[in-house]
């Protein structure tokens, strides 16, 4: 699938055709700031919403969770985090504000690189700050095991890590969110291929397409979720075939069960969901900072007036949140999906700033 | 973050690790999840880590949305 403008076409009016009320749900914070940016759906007839999902690692991580890592910079320890992290506002503070006063915190691109502070920093403890979802993990995984063969005493990892399918399930199981489809995540079925989009196809009788993150990508996409509608056979599909292999990445995927475990975790909007976060295993425990250090569990204070929650459930389009635009901004952000770069509040705001998109 | 960087395989070394040339800048990474990969391949780079190898015309597909990105944050159009 290539961006030959005749195909666009081609495409557009296939989709434009489509008259039934439908809701896709656009999984990925990446999708969401690719189709803002594309402006695809100012060309989607009406009946067709684009609404926002959960994919956002940043933005689904819970209010609670991010103060508990405020509160773990006060030990003496280097942490070293994904650079979206930093602005992201705990109730009272933001790693950001933490790091102006004092803290020792610093942004990295790879956990290798916090692998690399460890070892400079032989007399210091350095904390990785463990954010993302199936993508991410396997990466961090990959460096706990590096860590456990250099004996490395002073690393260790805070996993916030989650998974994506329950959280689907959590919204397909939720009487006030109406989706009826999934662009999903193209880059997290590469890890994981097919296999967990199928059941949750199967189980909720839902078209699932693992979609790429070109313009072509996602109007074929879409299309094939619309052909799925009008034929009445939703499943789970790949269109980003270039890169999603139906089995995924099998390496990836047993660093992934080798090194973690699935847990229940807290979700920004969602709520806790049963076996949706990933947690170290006992075989690599002296790299897991929840059991080195004392880590705080801190109940989740709201933010006032921040819809993030709905917002990344899909209940709610950015510019009805009281705040966007106004009080909360790029510049100026109150909640993760104004911070994050894949939050739909972020990509609303560069890209629809003045449109009411209905 | 999902967008993974395209890289183009110029050397592999011990240890799991690569040098890759991310438009025309040289980088190590860790192939540690594609320990099969061949010099002259692409990959999809996340995070120091190449995941999955991808043919050459979706490497440059990418990269031109990336520079593409990367022109809009440089013109001041982000915050």
């Amino acid at each position: 699938m290539r961006n030959d403008t005749c195909m666009l076409k081609e495409m557009m009016n296939a989709i434009q055709e489509e008259d039934r009320e439908v809701s896709l749900m656009e999984v990925c914070g990446t999708h969401t700031m690719a189709i803002a940016k594309s402006g695809i759906r100012q060309l989607l007839p009406p009946n067709i919403r684009l609404i926002s999902g959960p994919g956002c690692p940043v933005c689904v991580t819970a209010q609670g969770d991010i103060d508990t890592v405020i509160e773990l910079v006060k030990q003496n320890i280097i942490l070293a985090t994904f650079g979206d992290m930093m602005r992201v506002p705990g109730t009272g503070s933001s790693l950001q504000e933490a790091r102006s006063g004092g803290a020792d915190i610093r942004v990295v691109y790879s956990p290798l690189d916090a692998l690399n502070l460890a070892m400079n920093n032989p007399s210091r403890e350095l904390v990785f700050l463990g954010i993302g979802f199936e993508t991410t993990a396997p990466v961090v995984g990959a460096s706990i095991e590096m860590a456990q063969k250099m004996n490395l005493k002073n690393f260790s990892v805070l996993s916030l890590h989650k998974v994506i399918p329950p959280a689907l399930e959590a919204i397909f199981a939720d009487p006030e969110i109406r989706v009826d489809a999934l662009i999903c995540p193209g880059h997290v079925a590469m890890i994981t291929g097919l296999d967990p989009y199928q059941k949750v196809a199967e189980r909720y009788h839902k078209p699932c397409v693992v979609t790429g993150f070109g313009y072509s990508d996602i109007l074929q996409g879409i299309l094939m979720i619309l052909i799925q509608i009008r034929k009445d056979q939703p499943r789970a599909e790949i269109q980003y075939g270039q890169i999603v292999k139906e089995r995924g990445n099998l390496v990836a995927q047993e660093v992934l069960n080798k090194v973690f475990q699935p847990v229940d975790a807290r979700w920004r909007g969602l709520g806790e969901i049963p076996q949706s976060g990933l947690e170290i295993n006992e075989r690599y425990q002296e790299f897991n900072a929840r059991i080195k250090f004392d880590v705080p569990v801190i109940d989740d204070v709201p933010i006032k007036g921040c819809s993030c929650g709905e917002i990344l459930t899909g209940k709610m389009y950015p510019h009805e949140c009281p705040l966007f635009g106004k009080l909360c901004t790029t510049l100026n952000p109150i909640g993760p999906c104004m911070v994050s770069n894949e939050g739909a509040c972020a990509a609303y705001y560069r890209y629809h700033p003045k449109r009411t998109v209905s | 973050m999902c967008l993974g960087v395209p890289a183009k395989i110029i050397r592999v070394m011990d240890n799991n690790v690569a040098i890759v040339d991310v438009d025309d800048n040289e980088l190590e990474i860790s192939i540690l999840l594609i320990p099969d990969v061949k010099i002259g391949q692409y990959v999809l780079v996340h995070a120091g880590f190449a995941m999955q190898v991808i043919d050459e015309e979706s490497a440059q597909e990418s990269m031109a949305l990336i520079r593409e990105m990367l022109k809009i944050r440089e013109s001041g159009q982000y915050a």
